[in-house]
């Protein structure tokens, strides 16, 4: 038992832990709608594209929290909008947007001469050096971003599932997809410094898809996809102390592993289930319609 | 201005004028016609007729760029009326979305039910309702997916009834589906209008119309012809409405229209004389089914017009 207690003494492992769990559970969360809108890069994408407004926060000496806040919001509304139209799709509009605004910031880091422990925590993640103000923005930005999604639940169902019947039904789709984007924006902020830039994708789409594997209903898919998220960051804490390495790539490890055990599962299951006995499923025409019209004999 | 007024009481739809473009600057479709509340009416013509163009403009998605639409006296805007219910084409849904039968119903309260996620008790009472009249309830809980043609057009009218509409949109619901599923379909639909609501559908089914709706409308960019098939769906009509060659006869009591054999290109004009022995001529006597060719305008001062 000491392996389970043990950790808990260290106040690093507190903090990272509280962190890593709590954006598991954000990004689960916010992936379920990235999955279901066919936008799977937008967490990898825009995650980049914040690292453009961390650099210009470094060189005018503002916090990354609100330059990259709002770097990301413009180009999560750039990409909702972009992508409205219909020539351009989603994926060609992320591809735009955020790799120009990743260059950019690129090119400002050049400019500088210098890489500091502040992008290598953006680039990689650090959540073992998580600071107050981290965990204090994850938790306002987890706890809106749960509002949000309460309040909006139906109408981002409606809009993810069948955008043109829910703007019939009245749903204001433009609005939907506005306060989406901001949401999606605020919640790759507020975990980039924890997960890294290079493995949030994973966290994103990993625990919503693991859901998917699980279930056919929507709001368990969402339940599902936060608690496994979750357990990733919990899971992905302990393995990452007691087998000494990076916290980051062991949450990402322990979601792949849940994901390939959730598709295994899978695939064994839909082996197992019987065949119907033979002759079940040619269901004769004459059963429905009385004696067959045509005959080869 | 053409009438539709098989069903009872005052026009429930009208395209004042109505011309719909697409943004392209060109015309798309315009319209000029009243249905009345009750009615059951199939909206046919060909590929880019302006078919889902009428239907997308009656839901308030497409604003016409001259003349205007109205539904129950009241002109359509942007904000879409609570009164019309839309099933779109089957072929448009993701079947691979995680949603099932109960949550797709329930999206139909979106306007309607509180703010939370999950459904109020009136909101449990109206779901079971519904399912129950359209004979799904057992599939509540079942995904999308895993349920037959007919059943899965069911849960998308369920989606659009649940709001109580008095006119139902319906975009080509026969498309793809096989036989036993279409009847069932369009038997489903006349037992709706028999309980008083307003059926409008759009389809390339042009012997599911004459068999089961008491009224159509010929449509290519214009209305070209309007009233019941029997008097619509004569060989000049369709002609003029699909610019192909068909052949109209009647067996055993049905009307049925088909291509005409490729030797028919080279003598259109004996369309009204070719059936088979055993077919009777179709009835088309003159002055019914209005085609609109006969005044250049689209139902111009037909016998069954109505002063707009």
């Amino acid at each position: 038992m000491t392996w389970l207690t043990e950790p808990w003494s260290f106040a690093f492992f507190r903090h990272g832990m509280v962190a890593a769990t709590l954006a598991g559970a954000l990004a689960g969360m916010i992936g379920v709608y990235v999955v279901l809108r066919r936008m799977s890069y937008i967490g990898h994408g825009l995650s980049h594209a914040i690292l453009g407004g961390a650099v210009v926060g470094y060189v005018t000496k503002t916090s990354f929290y609100v330059t990259g806040g709002i770097w990301g919001a413009l180009s999560a509304l750039l990409i909702t909008g972009v992508s409205r139209t219909r020539r351009v799709g989603a994926d060609a509009a992320i591809g735009i947007v955020t790799t120009g605004s990743y260059a950019l910031g690129i090119a400002l880091i050049s400019r500088q001469h210098r890489f500091t422990r502040d992008f290598e925590a953006a680039f990689f993640g650090n959540v073992l050096a998580v600071t107050n103000t981290d965990l204090v923005v994850l938790g306002v930005v987890s706890l809106a971003v749960a509002a949000t999604v309460l309040l909006l639940y139906k109408q981002l169902l409606f809009v993810s599932f069948d955008p043109e019947v829910a703007a019939s039904h009245g749903v204001r789709t433009g609005v939907v997809d506005v306060v989406f984007s901001l949401v999606l924006a605020a919640a790759i902020i507020a975990t980039m410094r924890i997960l890294g830039v290079t493995l949030i994708a994973a966290a994103v789409v990993t625990p919503a898809v693991v859901a998917r594997l699980a279930t056919d209903s929507f709001g368990r898919m969402l339940g599902l996809s936060v608690v496994v998220g979750a357990g990733c960051g919990f899971g992905g804490m302990y393995v990452s102390y007691h087998a000494d390495i990076a916290s980051g790539a062991t949450i990402t490890l322990t979601a792949t592993a849940v994901f390939a055990v959730a598709y295994l599962v899978g695939r064994f299951r839909s082996r197992r289930r019987p065949l119907p006995p033979a002759g079940e499923l040619a269901e004769p025409a004459a059963a429905v319609g009385g004696e067959p019209v045509l005959s080869s004999r | 201005m053409v009438a539709v007024t098989q069903g009872s009481g005052s026009p429930l739809v009208v395209f004042d004028g109505a011309a719909f473009s697409h943004g392209d600057g060109r015309v798309a479709v315009e319209a000029d016609l009243e249905l009345a509340a009750g009615c059951f009416v199939g909206l046919v013509g060909p590929s880019g007729a302006g078919k889902t163009t009428l239907l997308r403009g009656l839901l308030g998605q497409l604003r016409p760029v001259r003349g205007e639409v109205r539904v129950a006296g009241e002109k359509v805007g942007r904000r879409p009326s609570g009164r019309v219910g839309y099933v779109p084409q089957l072929e448009t849904v993701d079947w691979n979305f995680p949603v099932t039968v109960g949550e797709v119903v329930l999206l139909g309260l979106v306007r309607d039910s509180g703010p939370w996620p999950w459904p109020r008790g009136q909101d449990k009472t109206r779901l079971d309702g519904m399912l129950e009249r359209l004979g799904i309830a057992e599939l509540r809980d079942r995904h999308i997916r895993a349920l037959s043609g007919g059943q899965q057009q069911r849960v998308f009218l369920a989606r659009a009834l649940i709001r109580r509409p008095d006119l139902l949109l319906l975009d080509e619901p026969t498309a793809g589906v096989d036989v036993r599923t279409r009847q069932e379909i369009l038997g489903l639909l006349q037992e709706l209008n028999g309980d008083g609501i307003s059926v409008v559908l759009t389809t390339h089914d042009l012997n599911a119309v004459a068999a089961s709706l008491p009224e159509v409308v010929c449509l290519n960019r214009r209305v070209m012809a309007f009233g019941p098939p029997a008097e619509v769906f004569t060989p000049e009509v369709l002609r003029a409405t699909f610019s192909s060659e068909m052949v109209v006869f009647r067996h055993e009591g049905a009307l049925v229209v088909a291509d005409a054999p490729a030797h028919f290109a080279d003598h259109p004009h004996h369309a009204h004389v070719h059936h088979g022995a055993d077919h009777s001529v179709p009835a088309a006597p003159a002055g019914h089914g209005v085609p609109a060719t006969q005044a250049g305008r689209p139902g111009a001062h037909p016998p069954r017009e109505r002063a707009g």
